[in-house]
């Protein structure tokens, strides 16, 4: 489906170089994984390859064409998991996921409730939902919108061990189908596939000359 | 301009500015003054109280030039994200706000002896009384943020979307009919004031505009001077 | 197995649908709201003196006044919780444009908040003893104003998400640039209790509204992606 790429990529977060000269390579049916300590900037580059930071460093091009000429193609063709959980308590459950999917312009609703084991809380108001059970319902988005970039940061927070490996199985699904994917991980169990190592690029403020504002 | 985009070029370009600034301020008060105060003739109609013109007509006048100011320099900060930019429309606010409210205070002790009123609800006074509110803003929102930058791009977005209200200041008083006296320097066919007042008026106008400038260099200096001092002692800390 | 699904829906239906979905069913919000408008107006006589012929001359003003605080009551939280539980940088990464995100989350404030204040309006027009020739024409100018209250304050509620003290700051943002529509209104409502047209206040007023519809989703969008930052 395409290739994400990036090179040269900078951010510079409250008075802090988090990092500086970063560039990956995730190809179709590649999985990309993000380590790091606290503060390396897990969170910021995937907030960065979405496009809710600007680039102000470096470059993001997707089948080669910078993103910069693109932006709407790249909204289209992206679903972001973030820490929290979008969800609205006064909605169904039903109703939450219904809207993210009129939102992106449809999608397999029903089905994607079912593949998170959501199914049979679908009409309860989503206030009476557990930390996992939201956060399953989040990531029922993966399985209801077709996409062909995720961006992951610590979906499994809050997951059980099943919940986990429904996780797993839909991120293998996806990469199976051709679709790429990023994910920060906390390094717990040490992942295979490709690994992007945010502390090698920590930024040094010695290294800007003249102080920047 | 986008080579001033520097900060160490920008404040290069403004420390060797700055004397002339003081300079030329000092000297065009100075001798607006004298014309104003001493020269000047007094008005027919309104005697010595026509001379409270001389501080309040370039004042307005800078409320609007600075608004403009902050708008454009925030426009650039937005667009080309010159960090500059925006340190030059966090300086200018309160020299501008300070501007609208001299022209407000002076325009209402001149009302009472000539309109026989402090206040009046006409478009003129109330679009600049609108226009203090919008630089009282500007400077609230800047600071209401713990994440700095934000609130400094918040800022400029209400400035550029405050800077209608510019046009309407300066046409209020031919689109209404107002208490407010109608255009009588800038205007498509030239003053219609006569030269003995506009000497002093134009001499107090670059006046107010070179003390802007003196201002607006010092406080920009100033802040990048604060900015240096905490790098450094981010930097140490970090070490 | 689950309940049918709702029918789907297109982008903007959904928001907007969404949205009047979430006050309605916290409905508190809205009730306060209307509350408010009428506490706020019922001080006046109270403040002011109940003499009928003074309240009638201040009936136009302090209606609209009150309408307008009422409605910066509701406006901070026309982002706020969308930002607090991650729905906002979500809505930012939709393919749908921000700018019409925000027309339609404006359109779901006003159905929701401006459209109440004018039902109660007119009862509110009686405690005040506003004379009858002033009834419709309050209704048309509040019909006119109170979208361009639900756009700006929009803006203004973009603008502040996220800072300190935010409520208050919203209001300092809004009320300035929402005098104009201020001024034409009351001004409105007394040429029609004058009994002289109110035309041109009342054009003035829509073309106020278009401007404010043209104009504000393009600030209030760039102020939501700062904020999603």
């Amino acid at each position: 489906m395409g290739q994400f790429t990036g090179s040269g990529l900078s951010s510079f977060r409250g008075q802090r170089l988090v990092f500086r000269g970063l560039d990956f390579d995730v190809g179709e049916g590649a999985m990309l994984h993000l380590v790091g300590p606290n503060g390396s900037g897990k969170s910021t580059l995937l907030r960065i390859m979405a496009g809710l930071l600007p680039v102000i460093e470096g470059q993001l091009r997707w089948d080669g064409t910078p993103l910069a000429e693109d932006r709407d193609g790249h909204r289209a063709r992206l679903l972001y998991v973030g820490h929290a959980d979008a969800v609205k308590g006064a909605l169904s459950v039903t109703e939450n996921l219904q809207f993210w999917c009129d939102m992106s312009g449809g999608g397999d609703m029903a089905g994607a409730l079912e593949r998170f084991n959501l199914g049979s809380l679908a009409d309860l108001p989503a206030r009476f939902l557990s930390a996992g059970q939201r956060r399953r319902l989040n990531l029922a988005r993966l399985a209801a919108v077709p996409a062909a970039l995720w961006l992951l940061d610590e979906p499994a927070a809050s997951l059980d061990i099943a919940s986990a490996a429904i996780l797993e199985q839909a991120i293998a699904r996806h990469l199976a189908d051709g679709g790429c994917a990023v994910m920060a991980s906390h390094g717990r169990h040490p992942p295979d596939g490709m690994v992007l190592a945010l502390d090698q690029y920590a930024g040094n403020m010695a290294d800007l000359g003249d102080p920047v504002l | 301009m986008h080579r001033f985009a520097n900060p160490t070029r920008f404040l290069k370009l403004i420390s060797a500015l700055q004397p002339w600034a003081m300079g030329i301020s000092v000297l065009c008060l100075a001798t607006g003054l004298y014309f104003a105060l001493i020269v000047s003739p007094a008005d027919y109609q309104q005697s010595e109280t026509v001379r409270i013109m001389y501080v309040h007509v370039p004042a307005s006048w800078m409320a609007m030039f600075c608004y403009s100011a902050l708008a454009g320099a925030s426009a650039a900060g937005l667009i080309w994200r010159h960090l500059t930019a925006f340190v030059v429309a966090r300086a200018t606010a309160p020299i501008g706000a300070a501007f609208t409210f001299l022209a407000l205070a002076t325009g209402s002790l001149w009302g009472k002896p000539m309109w026989g009123t402090w206040w009046v609800w006409d478009a003129r006074l109330t679009s600049v009384l609108i226009l203090l509110f919008l630089y009282l803003g500007f400077i609230a929102l800047e600071g209401a943020f713990d994440d700095r930058s934000r609130g400094m791009r918040a800022a400029a977005i209400l400035a550029i979307v405050g800077a209608v209200n510019v046009p309407i200041i300066k046409y209020s008083v031919d689109w209404w009919n107002t208490l407010h006296q109608p255009a009588s320097v800038v205007k498509l066919d030239g003053p219609a004031i006569q030269s003995s007042m506009l000497t002093p008026l134009l001499l107090m106008a670059v006046g107010y505009t070179a003390f802007y400038f003196w201002v607006m260099f010092v406080r920009v200096r100033a802040e990048f001077n604060d900015a240096r001092i905490q790098a450094l002692r981010l930097r140490h800390s970090q070490a | 197995m689950s309940a049918p699904d709702p029918s789907p829906g297109s982008p903007l239906g959904a928001l907007i649908a969404r949205d009047i979905r979430l006050a309605l069913r916290q409905g508190a919000d809205s009730m306060m709201v209307i509350v408010f408008f009428v506490l706020v107006v019922v001080l006046f006589p109270l403040g002011v003196g109940p003499e009928p012929a003074i309240l009638g001359r201040i009936a136009a003003g302090v209606i609209w006044v009150a309408a307008l605080l009422a409605a910066m009551l509701s406006m901070d939280r026309l982002f706020q919780t969308d930002h607090e539980d991650g729905s906002l940088e979500l809505l930012v990464l939709s393919p749908l444009p921000l700018e019409l995100q925000f027309l339609a989350k404006a359109t779901a404030h006003w159905l929701t908040t401006g459209l109440p204040l004018i039902i109660v309006a007119p009862l509110l027009g009686l405690l005040l003893n506003m004379a009858p020739a002033g009834y419709p024409v309050m209704l048309l100018a509040l019909a006119l104003g109170t979208p361009s209250l639900s756009l700006i304050g929009g803006v203004g509620a973009a603008l502040s998400l996220g800072a300190r003290r935010s409520g208050v700051l919203l209001s300092l943002l809004v009320l300035p640039l929402f005098i104009p529509v201020l001024i034409f209104g009351v001004s409105a409502v007394d040429a029609g209790l004058t009994g002289s047209a109110a035309k041109a206040q009342l054009l003035i007023l829509g073309g106020l509204l278009l401007g404010a519809v043209a104009l504000a989703p393009w600030a209030a969008a760039a102020a939501l992606r700062q904020a999603a930052e």
